[in-house]
C-alpha cells in the first residue's frame, strides 16, 4: 500500500494558501499537477517549489497534487513538505527555502516593546504584510491560534516565513506551545533566529529554565550565540504568585505579559471591558516585573471594532506601569502607540526636569530645583526613563544627535 | 472571420484596427492630440405634435407594443442604462421582447452591463443580438474576451458614450429608459419611487439623440412628475411595469469600508497625500468612488478636515453615505452625483437641494465647451494593471480577459491631482508590472500610485513632488515597489499568451482607438 500525505487548506474563502496531497510510489518519478488560481503567471515557479522540496527530502517517485489560491513560495514549500511528513518521509533533508531576510542586529534588552502583532501561526496570509503595520513586534503564533491538528504544518510554515518574510523593524517573536511541545517547537524555530520566544501558561520558574536550555543547546549545536529573549505568559493564579521567581528565573527574560482569557478563566470570573477582576494580577505582575527588571507587557484588547475601548484600556495601562500590550488587529497598533508614547506635556516636563537636573550635576549642587520647587531623585530619574522611551519612540531625536541627555 | 484587418500604431504604441464593426476609426492621437472634423452634432430626426396626444398620455400596452410602434427591425441599436445596476430587469425584458417579435443582429448599447445580463449570451447565440458596446465582466467579458461575439465590443466611457451618440459615432434607434417614476407624458425622476436609484443621468444623451425613446417605469404618477430628470418631450412611449428591478440590488442598503488592514493602510495614505501637498485648503474638490479604499479614503480625510478647519466646495460622487455625512457636517458645500451608490445617497438626492444630480453631459462629456471632470482637485481611482511608465488598466485581467467596463474612470482622470489607490499585488498577481496588458488611461494623466507598500509619484509632476517635501510618508520610485511585490513573489510574472486577433477596442474620451482587446484562447 503506498502512503498518503495531505497538507494545507483549499476552498472559496481560502487565499494566500494551497492544498497538497502526495502519494509516494515505487515508480514514475515525480507526477506534480497543478491547479493554481494563478497558474498563468506562476504555474511553474509552483511546479518548481514543489520540485525542490521533493528533492530535497529525496522523493524520486510520488504523485503530488496542487491546489492553489495564490500562495507564496514559502507557503508551497511549507505545504508540500507538511503533507511529505504526514505520508511518512522521515528522511533528514533541508527542505527549507532560501533565506532571504537578513537577520538584523540582535535586539536590545530593553528596546521599546509597546505593541505586539499577533500572527495565526498557520495562516499564511496575515504573514506577508505584517510589518507594514509598524508594530514594535511580531509574534508568531504556534499556540492557541493553531489547531492541535494543525501544529506540525504551522510549524514549518512559522520557520520558513522566519528565513523568508521581511517584518520591516519589528522584534521577531514566536509563541510556542507548552511543554512538551514547545521542545519541538524550537528545534523547528531556533536555528531562524527569532529575538524572542513567548512561554505560554507559564507557573513556575523551572519552565522558563527548560526552555532556556534548550534553546542553548539548539544554538550551541548550529554554533550561534545570538541572544534570544524570553518572556513568559501568566495566565493563572498560580503564575501570578510566582511572577517574581518566574521574572528572575534566567537572564533571558525580558519582560513578563499576562494572558486574561486563561486568568479569568482560572479564577471562574468574567473578564470585563474595565478589567476590575484583574487589577490585583496585572498590579502584582508589574510590581513583580519591575523588582526583577524587566518589562511588564499587558494582555490583548480583543474588541477589534472599539478603538475608543482600546484607547481607554491602553492609557490606563500605561498609567498601571506597563510598557506595551498585545494586538489582535493592526489596527490596534497605532492605537496602542498613540496610548503608550509620552504626550508632548510629557515630554516637555521632563526635559525640564532632566535639563535642571543636569545643571546642578555641572554646578555640583546636591540639590535639584525647577524655579522654585525642588525636584526628588525619584522624580528626575521618572523623568529620565521618560525621555528614553520619547526618543526611543522616534518623539524627540536619539540621544548623540543633539547632544542630549542619556 | 473579418477580425484581422488592417492594425496600426496609434500615438500610445498600440496597435489598433482602423475598421471596427464597419465604421472607419482614428487612431488615438495623444490626450489631447485629436481634433474633429468640422462637424454638427448629430441630429435626431425632427418630430411635431401632430403625431402625439394632446393629452400627453403616451402610455401604449407593454414593451411588446412600443417596440413595434418604434419600427424595431433587424440591425437596429438597442440602448439601456445602468440605473439599477445588478437589478435591472428592464433591459432583457427589451431585448427579449424584440426576440420574441423576431429581429436579429441588434445592438445593444447599454451604459455598462451586469452579471444579471448573463442571458444576452443566450441571445447573441441565437442571433438576435449581434454584439455588445459597453462594458463587459463577468460571463459577458469571458465571451467577448474568447472571440465568441460576432462584432468587435467597444469599450467606452460615460463620457465617451456621450460623445459617441452626440457625435453620431453610435446612432440610437431605440432607446429604453427604466425610470423609478414617471408621468404619462413621459417626464422621468430617479429619486422617488419603489426603485428609487438616484441620478438618472446616463439615460439623457439616449434621449435627446435617439431616434426613438421609451420609458419603462412601476411608478405611474399623474403629471407632472416632479422632479422632471428626463424631459418627456423627448419621450415616444410609456410603459408601465409590475417591477422595473430588484431594489436590494439597485442600492447598497449600505456601502461598506474596507475592513482589509493593508486596503486601509493604503485609503490612510491617500488622505495623508492630500493633506500633506496642500491639495486640502479651503474650497478644494475632490471625487472619490464607492470602492473600498476609495470608502475608507472619505472618512480619514474626513478626520483631517475636521482638524484643520478645512470645508470643500464639492466633493463628486458616486455618492454614499460617506459623502452624505461630508455635507451634514458642513465639510462640502455641495455634492455633484453622478450616480448614486447606497440608500443614504438616494434620500439625500431626493431631499437636500445641495445634493445635485449631474450627467455625462456636464460631469464628463469631451466634446463639450469644458467639463466638471477637470475642475475637481483631486481624484481617487482603482485600477488592475499600472506600469511603471504609469500607464493603467482598469478593463482587463492580467491574462487578457475583459474584467470591468470603463465606466467614469478615463473622464476622471483629467483631475488636478490623480491618484491610483491600489494593492501592489492581489494574491500572487502583480499589480504594477512593466507594460499594462490593456491601456485605458495614459502615463500624461496618471500622477500618484499609492500602494501599501509605499507611494510613487510620476516624475513628470516635479510641482507635485516639491509641494510634498518634509512629508513623512513612504515615496518610493515605481519601480522599487515593483521589484519589492516581484521578490516577495518569487520572481516577476509570467507572460500570458494572447492571440493577434482583436475582439474589443478601448476608446479614448475623444472617439480615437486607445488600445486593443486580444482574443484570448481557451
Amino acid at each position: 500500500m503506498s502512503a498518503r500525505g495531505a497538507a494545507g487548506r483549499q476552498g472559496d474563502d481560502v487565499r494566500s494558501d494551497l492544498h497538497v496531497a502526495v502519494e509516494l510510489t515505487r515508480s514514475g518519478g515525480q507526477d506534480i499537477d497543478v491547479a493554481s488560481r494563478v497558474a498563468t503567471f506562476y504555474g511553474r515557479s509552483i511546479e518548481h517549489g514543489a520540485v525542490t522540496v521533493l528533492d530535497a527530502l529525496g522523493v524520486k517517485h510520488v504523485r503530488v497534487r496542487i491546489d492553489d489560491t495564490g500562495a507564496l513560495p514559502f507557503t508551497i514549500a511549507a505545504r508540500v513538505e507538511a503533507a511529505l511528513r504526514r505520508a511518512g518521509v522521515e528522511r533528514a533533508g533541508d527542505a527549507r527555502p532560501a533565506r532571504t531576510v537578513v537577520t538584523a542586529d540582535p535586539s536590545p534588552k530593553t528596546r521599546l516593546r509597546r505593541s505586539r502583532l499577533y500572527l495565526p501561526g498557520n495562516e499564511p496570509k496575515f504573514m506577508v504584510n505584517a510589518g507594514l503595520y509598524q508594530p514594535d513586534a511580531v509574534i508568531l503564533d504556534l499556540e492557541d491560534s493553531v489547531h492541535p491538528a494543525e501544529k506540525d504544518a504551522a510549524r514549518l510554515l512559522v520557520r520558513n516565513a522566519l528565513r523568508s518574510v521581511d517584518f520591516g523593524a519589528a522584534e521577531r517573536m514566536v509563541r510556542i506551545n507548552q511543554l512538551p511541545m514547545g521542545f519541538e517547537d524550537l528545534d523547528a524555530v531556533i536555528p531562524e533566529e527569532p529575538d524572542l520566544i513567548l512561554i505560554p501558561k507559564t507557573e513556575q520558574l523551572e519552565q522558563v529554565r527548560q526552555v532556556h536550555e534548550r534553546i542553548l543547546e539548539i544554538q550551541q549545536a548550529a554554533g550561534n550565540d545570538r541572544p534570544i529573549w524570553l518572556m513568559p505568559i501568566i495566565e493563572s493564579a498560580r503564575g501570578v504568585e510566582h511572577a517574581y521567581a518566574i521574572a528572575k528565573a534566567t537572564d533571558a527574560v525580558v519582560a513578563l505579559t499576562i494572558g486574561l482569557e486563561d486568568y479569568t478563566a482560572d479564577l471562574g470570573v468574567v473578564k470585563t471591558v474595565d478589567g476590575a477582576e484583574s487589577l490585583f494580577a496585572r498590579s502584582r505582575l508589574v510590581n513583580a516585573a519591575r523588582a526583577a527588571g524587566v518589562q511588564a507587557i499587558d494582555s490583548v484588547f480583543g474588541d477589534v471594532g472599539d478603538e475608543a475601548g482600546l484607547a481607554a484600556w491602553a492609557r490606563r495601562s500605561r498609567g498601571m506601569g506597563f510598557e506595551g500590550m498585545g494586538c489582535v488587529h493592526p489596527r490596534q497598533v497605532q492605537v496602542i502607540h498613540a496610548a503608550f508614547t509620552p504626550s508632548d506635556e510629557e515630554i516637555e516636563k521632563a526635559l525640564q526636569i532632566v535639563a535642571a537636573f543636569e545643571e546642578a550635576q555641572a554646578k555640583g549642587l546636591g540639590v535639584v530645583s525647577l524655579g522654585t520647587r525642588m525636584v526628588d531623585p525619584p522624580v528626575v530619574l521618572r523623568a529620565q526613563r521618560l525621555v528614553a522611551v520619547a526618543r526611543r519612540s522616534g518623539r524627540l531625536p536619539e540621544a548623540g544627535r543633539d547632544g542630549g541627555t542619556p | 472571420m473579418t477580425r484581422k484587418g488592417k492594425l496600426v500604431a496609434n500615438a500610445a504604441g498600440r496597435r489598433v484596427p482602423m475598421v471596427v464593426n464597419g465604421k472607419d476609426q482614428a487612431p488615438y492621437q495623444g490626450v489631447d492630440g485629436f481634433a474633429p472634423a468640422d462637424a454638427a452634432k448629430h441630429g435626431p430626426p425632427l418630430r411635431s405634435c401632430r403625431d402625439y396626444p394632446k393629452t400627453g398620455d403616451k402610455r401604449v400596452a407593454d414593451l411588446r407594443t412600443a417596440l413595434e410602434r418604434c419600427g424595431v427591425r433587424d440591425g437596429m441599436v438597442i440602448s439601456s442604462h445602468h440605473h439599477f445596476r445588478n437589478g435591472d430587469k428592464v433591459a432583457l425584458a427589451t431585448l427579449n421582447a424584440a426576440a420574441e417579435m423576431g429581429a436579429k443582429d441588434l445592438m445593444w448599447f447599454p451604459s455598462a452591463s451586469f452579471p444579471c445580463h448573463e442571458p444576452v449570451i443566450d441571445l447573441m447565440d441565437r442571433g438576435v443580438v449581434h454584439h455588445i458596446e459597453g462594458s463587459m465582466n463577468g460571463p459577458l467579458g469571458e465571451y467577448c474576451s474568447r472571440g465568441k461575439m460576432r462584432g468587435l465590443g467597444v469599450l467606452r466611457s460615460h463620457g465617451g458614450r456621450w460623445q459617441a451618440i452626440q457625435d453620431g459615432e453610435v446612432r440610437v434607434d431605440i432607446a429604453v429608459i427604466a425610470a423609478p417614476t414617471a408621468d404619462p407624458f413621459g417626464n422621468c425622476d430617479g429619486s422617488h419611487g419603489p426603485s428609487a436609484c438616484g441620478s438618472l443621468g446616463f439615460a439623457l444623451a439616449d434621449s435627446i439623440y435617439a431616434d426613438h425613446v421609451i420609458v419603462v417605469t412601476d411608478n405611474l404618477v399623474p403629471f407632472p412628475c416632479v422632479p422632471w430628470q428626463i424631459q418627456g418631450n423627448n419621450v415616444d412611449f410609456v410603459v408601465e411595469v409590475d417591477s422595473v428591478g430588484d431594489p436590494s440590488k439597485i442600492v447598497s442598503g449600505t456601502t461598506e469600508i474596507t475592513r482589509s488592514p493593508d486596503r486601509l493602510l493604503i485609503a490612510e495614505y491617500v488622505a495623508r497625500l492630500l493633506r500633506d501637498s496642500g491639495i486640502m485648503r479651503p474650497g478644494f474638490s475632490f471625487q472619490a468612488g464607492a470602492g473600498g479604499i476609495a470608502l475608507a479614503f472619505v472618512q480619514y480625510l474626513k478626520e483631517m478636515m475636521q482638524q484643520a478647519g478645512v470645508r470643500a466646495r464639492f466633493v463628486r460622487g458616486g455618492s454614499t453615505t460617506y459623502l452624505v455625512d461630508l455635507l451634514r457636517a458642513g465639510l462640502t458645500d455641495y455634492i455633484l452625483d453622478g450616480q448614486t451608490f447606497d440608500l443614504a445617497g438616494v434620500r439625500s438626492i431626493a431631499s437636500d437641494p445641495r445634493h445635485v444630480p449631474t450627467s455625462p453631459f456636464t460631469s464628463y462629456n469631451y466634446h463639450g465647451k469644458g467639463n466638471f471632470a477637470s475642475m475637481v482637485d483631486a481624484v481617487v481611482l482603482g485600477a488592475t494593471e499600472v506600469d511603471i511608465g504609469f500607464n493603467a488598466n482598469v478593463v482587463t485581467h492580467s491574462d487578457g480577459l475583459l474584467l470591468h467596463g470603463i465606466g467614469g474612470w478615463q473622464n476622471c482622470l483629467t483631475a488636478g491631482c490623480t491618484i491610483l489607490a491600489l494593492p501592489s499585488f492581489r494574491d500572487r498577481i502583480p499589480v504594477i508590472v512593466d507594460e499594462v496588458t490593456t491601456i485605458t488611461g495614459p502615463s500624461d494623466l496618471i500622477d500618484v500610485v499609492v500602494t501599501e507598500r509605499g507611494i510613487a509619484i510620476n516624475p513628470r509632476r516635479q510641482d507635485l513632488l516639491d509641494r510634498l517635501r518634509g512629508s513623512d510618508l513612504p515615496f518610493r520610485p515605481i519601480e522599487a515597489i515593483k521589484d519589492d511585490v516581484e521578490r516577495i513573489l518569487g520572481g516577476p510574472p509570467e507572460k500570458p499568451t494572447l492571440s493577434d486577433e482583436p475582439v474589443a477596442v478601448v476608446k479614448w474620451v475623444d472617439g480615437t482607438v486607445l488600445d486593443t482587446v486580444w482574443r484570448v484562447p481557451g
